[in-house]
């Protein structure tokens, strides 16, 4: 039941419509079925298996809104559901930013859906988490996981004809490796659309390598250094960035992209002129739903080229303000990068760190997107292009507005985290203090 | 959302000016349909269903937790209403022991029925993870309580307040805070009502009803000509109360430099406040970098408390369970055990307490049927306990659980989560003021800010909302671009003064984020104003 195909889908949104007496309706229906399985101390601590679909109706009057959701599908439910959300709207005062609905619009065909990855089962996350463990255990090391995966589907409907469906799949997967005294550490973290890219055996294998290599590390004085960023590291930090790509908050003077005196900084030069930063639903390696949720078609975007601001994202509330076409963010952010591995990086590099991955990411000034947080599983000493020792995590202090005018070079782009993102080679970031975590 | 993103949202103070994602909370209804809760007697027959249907298959002990979860959500920004949601969830989660192992199994269709087999899955799941088991689940033991029922002790339900009144308030103080210089605000209330059965093989049926508000604000000020902007969010706390929170009188209020609140809110006076200082903020000194003696408002110190005491006595991140997501601890069992672990100063007396009136985290039972008490963690400094369930309890050598298992809705499987956890107050008399009078150079801290801290707790760093120079015993004025930074056991070794009971006050989060799939609840913690000499204070100022 809860996955739906496109027509079993479109059948509920119209009859959801039929139901309304609104001057406007928009109806979502989204769908999920996945499992999980945790582990830690090398054994499964909990599992589960979980299936749920819901409805969501927003009723407007004249420029009145109100909303309702649901998890029943029978006619009475769907009848409820429409009224509640006619309900509220009567109750609610009217919104001065109400936009009228879209009318039907054209999606490119996505390609997030994969068959393998949904016919997933409890025996295949078992087996994939004991490849886990059986590395773990047989390195005298202590693994904790999680594994998930879930088949999803989305689609919306509007009262002008709007009708919008995407189905996908995801497959994820982290594990952090201890050794027994824990004093080392190491982690991985990957996600997929496509079980078949998913080799858990190979990623437990890194992780227990960076457990072992990280133990016994030693502290050095915090300051700038040359770091390199693997993926996973570089998208923890720029993930905060991507979520400014906002022209409302810019246009507003609350925003790192706002401009001295007024205005955006739309067309600058922000960052190091190898710097380009584009999102395409299309990539066959970060696929995305082709449609937004206001039902607007997503498309490739520049956001970043050459280090020049290309573009913002625009709601249709703020497009009509400012009298641009809207343009809506995608969750499929690429950085260019080269042909560069991670080990060519760090051949490269006379002094440096080497950084697995952040952790406790806070901003601290939204002005200029200061953010701090900690190195974490596994930091390395690199002198004269090779890994020297283990040393201790250190806390930063950074904006990744200046980390990205500081690139000294990018590696091939891996999916991670927020996109795909290459590994990166970035002068004098700012590390300000030790810590003692392992 | 990935995992990782869900702690960025739900961390404390973050998600709150948001309109959650409502479809994660439950189905929308007319509140007042669900205020009187389903018949207890009902309740009672569906959960023998369970634990019979799960004892026939071969579990050794089971329980039932019943839920009705029902949450209201107002937001508004300027002149404008961004949402107004009520949500319901209602469904059964069934916990077993089968074979040594957990199971568990959750159903929304309450049905005897569908509990029964709800049931029979959840001893299926429990023997197949017996197979990769290491050692058995070793459970406390836990006397039956029969049947006994629990209210969080309000006067006005939420609910039942009309939702005029609120988007009313919510508006005024937007335009309170526009009529004070504000360029843009923020302002929400979230209301929560957890209506709870549990059941267990012990022979507990127990009924609660729990309650918790969380009004709060974002004031911004944007300076065009220099390009600066700054911001201030409410000095609330969310409160385990109705919504007479939301009714301050005089003695709920704490005068000082700016005025904070104890047992009610007043939203008005602060959102006015808060415009004057977000425009005070936008002219003042950054600061200078060095050591300080920090004095910090319990508005502030509460997040500290939580983030380098409340997480790090979390006994599963001790073990390692959490060793993937969250972190483990620095307070390993080998510091627990020498019984003279030397955590702060002697003046440093922490407290566990699931029972403190008025905070998030009271219950009368946890959500595995444990009575809930207080404990202490720190005592004069020194580590002497953590936060346990029933089947970590005799690892620490108890034998019962502190009662802090907690599960966020009654579909997730219940685990250990923090209690409120509460600095005591100084027995000796000291003011604010008194406190001031001794510092050379330091800064007085209100409110909480930016916060982050390790995988072990060990290095953190915090802002906060507003800040004041101290020099030679007095305030100098508003400062910018603070942070401090410490070691979690420096810092509470540098304690050296606390103000007494007439100024203790709870700070807390609505959304402390744990586990994977990552699960929230809410807690409070208390302290008095608190001093810690020779603290690092970073500048966080930057040019880009």
């Amino acid at each position: 039941m809860a996955i739906l195909s496109k027509e079993e889908a479109q059948a509920i949104l119209k009859k959801v419509i039929g139901y309304s007496k609104a001057d406007f309706c928009e109806v979502g229906l989204n769908g999920s079925d996945g499992g999980n399985i945790r582990y830690a101390r090398n054994a499964v601590s909990t599992a589960g298996q979980i299936s749920t679909m819901s409805l969501g109706v927003s009723s407007t009057f004249g420029k009145k809104t109100g909303s309702a959701t649901i998890n029943e599908f029978d006619d009475a439910s769907l009848q409820k559901v429409v009224k509640r959300a006619e309900e509220l709207a009567m109750l609610a005062p009217e919104n001065p930013e109400f936009m009228p609905l879209l009318g039907p619009q054209t999606f490119a065909e996505s390609n997030t859906y994969n068959a393998k990855t949904a016919a997933m089962t409890p025996d295949t996350r078992a087996e994939m988490v004991g490849k886990s463990l059986s590395v773990s255990k047989a390195a005298g090391l202590d693994a904790a996981g999680f594994l998930e995966n879930a088949t999803r589907f989305n689609a919306i409907m509007n009262s002008k004809g709007l009708f919008a469906y995407n189905k996908g799949t995801n497959v994820s997967f982290s594990v952090t490796v201890r050794n027994k005294q824990g004093t080392g550490s190491g982690y991985v973290e990957q996600d997929f659309n496509d079980l078949d890219k998913m080799d858990t055996l190979a990623l437990s294998k890194i992780a227990a390598g960076k457990a072992n290599g990280s133990a016994g590390a030693k502290a050095i004085e915090p300051g700038k250094y040359t770091v390199i960023l693997e993926p996973l590291a570089a998208s923890d930090i720029l993930s905060n960035m991507f979520r400014g790509f906002d022209a409302r908050s810019a246009d507003e003077g609350r925003s790192f992209m706002s401009k001295k005196g007024g205005g955006t900084r739309l067309g600058e030069q922000l960052f190091s002129e190898n710097v380009n930063i584009y999102s395409d639903p299309m990539n066959t390696e970060i696929p995305s739903a082709t449609w937004n949720g206001d039902g607007l078609p997503v498309k490739r975007t520049q956001w970043v080229e050459k280090g020049i601001v290309k573009n913002l994202s625009y709601s249709r509330y703020w497009a009509a303000q400012k009298n641009v076409e809207p343009i809506p963010f995608s969750r499929s952010v690429i950085i260019e990068g080269g042909t560069q591995s991670l080990e060519d990086l760090i051949k490269s590099t006379e002094k440096g760190i080497l950084v697995t991955r952040f952790w406790y990411i806070r901003s601290v000034d939204p002005q200029t997107l200061l953010l701090t947080g900690l190195t974490r599983d596994g930091t390395f000493y690199i002198e004269n292009g090779e890994i020297k020792f283990p040393i201790k995590n250190f806390r930063f202090n950074e904006s990744p507005v200046i980390m990205l005018n500081n690139v000294e070079a990018l590696g091939k782009p891996v999916r991670t985290g927020s996109g795909l993102i290459p590994p990166m080679k970035i002068r004098d970031f700012t590390f300000t203090s030790l810590s003692d975590a392992i | 959302m990935k995992r990782k993103d869900f702690l960025y949202l739900s961390g404390m103070g973050m998600g709150a000016l948001l309109l959650p994602d409502l479809s994660a909370f439950g189905t929308p209804i007319d509140p007042l349909q669900a205020l009187d809760g389903v018949d207890v007697k009902i309740k009672k027959e569906l959960a023998d269903v369970a634990l019979n249907a799960a004892k026939s298959k071969g579990a050794t002990y089971a329980d039932i937790r019943i839920g009705r979860y029902l949450n209201q959500f107002v937001a508004t920004r300027e002149k404008r209403v961004q949402g107004v949601a009520n949500t319901e969830s209602y469904g059964v989660g069934i916990r077993v022991l089968a074979n040594g192992c957990w199971g568990f199994a959750a159903t929304n269709n309450v049905t005897k029925d569908a509990i029964a087999k709800a049931a029979e899955q959840a001893v299926a799941v429990a023997k197949a993870n017996a197979k990769i088991q290491g050692e058995p689940v070793q459970l406390a033991p836990q006397k039956g309580y029969g049947e006994v029922s629990w209210k969080t002790p309000i006067e006005i339900n939420a609910f039942e307040v009309p939702v005029k009144e609120k988007v009313d308030l919510l508006l005024n103080v937007n335009d309170v805070a526009m009529q004070n210089g504000a360029n843009f605000v923020n302002s929400v209330i979230f209301a929560v009502n957890e209506q709870k059965y549990f059941a267990s093989t012990d022979g507990s049926y127990i009924d609660q009803d729990v309650h918790r508000i969380y009004p709060t604000f974002n004031v911004t000020k944007v300076d065009r000509e220099s390009g600066k902007f700054k911001t201030r969010n409410a000095l609330s706390a969310p409160s385990g109360k109705g919504y007479e929170y939301m009714h301050a009188r005089p003695e709920d209020k704490v005068t000082g430099i700016v005025t904070r609140y104890k047992g009610r809110y007043d939203m008005l006076e602060d959102v006015k406040e808060a415009a004057r200082v977000a425009t005070e903020k936008v002219k003042a000194k950054s600061v200078e970098p060095g050591k300080y003696d920090l004095v910090l408002d319990p508005s502030h110190l509460w997040l500290t408390i939580h983030e380098s005491v409340g997480h790090p006595t979390e006994l599963d991140r001790v073990l390692g369970y959490e060793a993937n997501y969250a972190g483990t601890s620095f307070l390993t069992l080998d510091k627990w055990e020498s019984k003279k672990f030397k955590f702060g100063s002697d003046k440093v007396n922490i407290v566990a307490d699931k029972t403190q009136v008025g905070s998030l985290g009271a219950v009368g039972y946890d959500d595995e049927g444990v009575k809930c008490k207080k404990w202490d963690l720190i005592k004069n400094g020194v580590l002497t306990s953590y936060q346990a369930i029933r089947d970590q309890a005799h690892i620490i050598g108890l034998t019962e659980s502190n009662g802090c298992c907690y599960s966020q809705g009654w579909d997730d499987v219940q685990f250990q989560r923090m209690p409120n956890v509460s600095l005591q107050p100084g027995k000796e008399k000291l003011s604010v003021d008194d406190m001031i009078k001794n510092v050379e150079k330091g800064i007085y801290i209100i409110g909480d800010g930016s916060f982050s801290i390790d995988q072990q707790r060990y290095n953190f760093q915090f802002g906060g909302q507003i800040f004041y120079e101290i020099k030679e015993g007095k305030i100098a004025g508003m400062l910018n671009d603070v942070a401090y930074q410490a070691n979690t056991q420096e810092f509470w070794n540098s304690c050296n003064a606390i103000c007494d009971e007439s100024d203790y006050r709870l700070g807390g989060s609505f959304n402390d984020g744990k586990g994977q799939p990552s699960q929230s609840s809410a807690v409070s913690h208390g302290s008095a104003t608190t001093r810690f000499n020779g603290v690092n204070v970073i500048n966080t100022a930057r040019k880009i």
